[in-house]
């Protein structure tokens, strides 16, 4: 059996741990154009703020990948070719498959206005981005980053970090409003600027200007403009889905898959960033980008390959992230939609958590705590911890769980109830009694 | 809070750490390797992340650099089988 995997992300790299366990001999080849090889992406916001080095971001050591028994080549696919089982590579032979996962990813929505191919623009998808960006990074030049989510916040977190001087543009008149409620939104604000950003809203990005072929500022849409060295942008991410709608697969914004991750080809099947996962629960199909995803995706798709029929199961939504310096876990619905199920939002603060059982104290502090619930008629539908932690674990098995909270929802309601206090005293009863 | 509670979380604290081991939650984990990078004596914590497994070393002096460097989370001290992850992989 011929396997061929494209794209080195924890997709593929999943897949192929998966397909070791059932399929011993069969031949793995991985094809990437990253010349960086098997890197954690998500990790390159920590490489910016140099809280490590770029050569801890690789996971798999040269003993771990040898295990896996597997030809990895660096080149760029130009076309697959599925009736003919083939794909055509930028200088180099056609590779025959049996079984072809495609595992691209997905890739920074490109920024669309004038003065956008200068020198000093910049974005966070890969490793040589960052490389790129950390040339250009220096102690006292200022740099402007325009986007609304996580990786703008890396961005801007990573020039902080490097001494420079930072303005970050925002559309509205919030930070993540999406997702975050609005006092969440002013913790992180009042957070950065406590760091040195200078915050705009209502910030429209109408013009990059430049000189001699380099960012020297920005134009807004009020008519301001600010002077600059560097312009980062990460104003959202699109997967790679070319190759596959050339090749006539079936695309709609990733790669359509069934909930085996097959394609509409029978021997194709997409992974990752780039598949959009049919899920029998709602009838509709799903585009994830997470990192714990993908790697389940991967694993799924792999094992499939190999002949032993396994279905991925989209869990509850489930993220944590870093937002100014906070770490922030989000669980199930507290954003937008759904709110009809909502019967009631809870907020709390540590305090009430302080003193727990001995088997969470020992995360370190953080000055800013906060939490917001979203209840539910019997069950908890999602919650947003930012700041301390200890609560985060039980509340992810409360909510992924799906376990029954009706024995404490009333009094979770009442005003200044001790949501830390309830909480852990429900969780430790039922979880100790599970 | 007083002084007192805080000199007993603190004790609570150094029995948690000299009794307990670190435990990943893998769906948080996107393997950056910043606990593997501030381990002092070099243990792959983020390799037992991936797996999913507790960080069971006899080298492992629980000083809690890697849980309290990871961005995400991940890891946590354990005493008692009170927070046990299932392996599922």
């Amino acid at each position: 059996m011929k396997y061929v995997i494209v794209g080195y992300g924890v997709a593929g790299v999943a897949a192929m741990e998966a397909i070791r366990t059932e399929d011993k001999t069969g031949e793995i080849t991985l094809i990437s154009d990253d010349p960086h090889g098997y890197y954690s992406r998500p990790g390159l916001a920590y490489y910016l703020t140099g809280e490590l080095h770029d050569r801890a971001l690789y996971p798999k050591s040269s003993e771990d990948l040898r295990r896996l028994n597997f030809i990895a080549l660096q080149g760029r696919v130009t076309k697959i070719l599925p009736k003919q089982h083939t794909l055509e590579i930028n200088n180099k032979p056609p590779l025959i498959y049996d079984r072809l996962l495609i595992a691209v990813g997905s890739q920074a929505i490109p920024l669309k206005v004038p003065g956008a191919e200068l020198d000093g623009v910049v974005k966070l998808d890969h490793m040589e981005d960052a490389n790129h960006i950390l040339k250009h990074a220096r102690r006292g030049k200022t740099a402007v980053v325009s986007g609304g989510g996580i990786t703008a916040l890396e961005l801007v977190e990573g020039f902080i970090a490097r001494g420079m001087k930072v303005h970050y543009l925002l559309r509205g008149d919030r930070y993540w409003s999406n997702v975050l409620d609005e006092q969440e939104s002013r913790i992180v604000e009042q957070s950065l600027q406590k760091e040195g950003v200078i915050l705009h809203y209502h910030a429209e990005l109408v013009e990059v200007l430049g000189k001699s072929g380099r960012v020297t500022g920005i134009q807004l849409q009020d008519g301001k403009t600010l002077k600059c060295d560097l312009l980062a942008y990460a104003i959202g991410i699109r997967p790679r889905v070319d190759l596959a709608k050339e090749a006539g697969l079936e695309v709609d914004r990733g790669i359509l898959v069934d909930e085996c991750l097959q394609t509409n080809e029978p021997n194709i099947y997409a992974a990752g960033d780039v598949a959009q996962v049919y899920d029998p629960s709602t009838g509709t199909s799903i585009l994830d980008s997470l990192w714990s995803p993908a790697r389940q995706q991967g694993r799924a798709a792999g094992l499939n390959m190999a002949g032993k029929k396994t279905p991925y199961t989209k869990s509850v939504p489930f993220n944590v992230t870093r937002l100014a310096g906070l770490t922030t876990t989000i669980i199930g619905t507290v954003g937008r939609g759904r709110d009809e199920d909502t019967v009631g939002i809870v907020r709390g603060d540590s305090e009430t958590w302080r003193q727990l059982p001995d088997a969470i104290v020992a995360q370190s502090g953080f000055e800013v705590n906060n939490l917001r619930l979203l209840v539910g008629e019997r069950t908890l539908l999602g919650a947003i911890i930012m700041g301390d932690q200890k609560l985060s674990f039980p509340l992810e098995k409360i909510i992924t769980g799906h376990m029954d909270i009706s024995p404490i929802r009333a009094s979770l309601l009442i005003p200044n109830a001790k949501v830390g206090d309830i909480l852990v005293d429900f969780w430790t009863k039922n979880w100790a009694a599970a | 809070m007083g002084l007192l509670s805080l000199f007993k979380r603190d004790a609570d604290k150094h029995r948690v750490l000299s009794s307990g081991h670190v435990v990943p939650d893998p769906a948080r984990c996107v393997q950056c390797g910043i606990c593997t990078y501030n381990c002092p004596i070099g243990i792959d914590v983020r390799e037992h992340a991936w797996r999913g497994v507790p960080v069971i070393h006899s080298q492992c002096l629980t000083c809690g650099e890697c849980v309290a460097r990871c961005p995400r989370g991940v890891l946590r001290f354990e005493k008692t089988d009170l927070f046990t992850v299932k392996v599922d992989e």
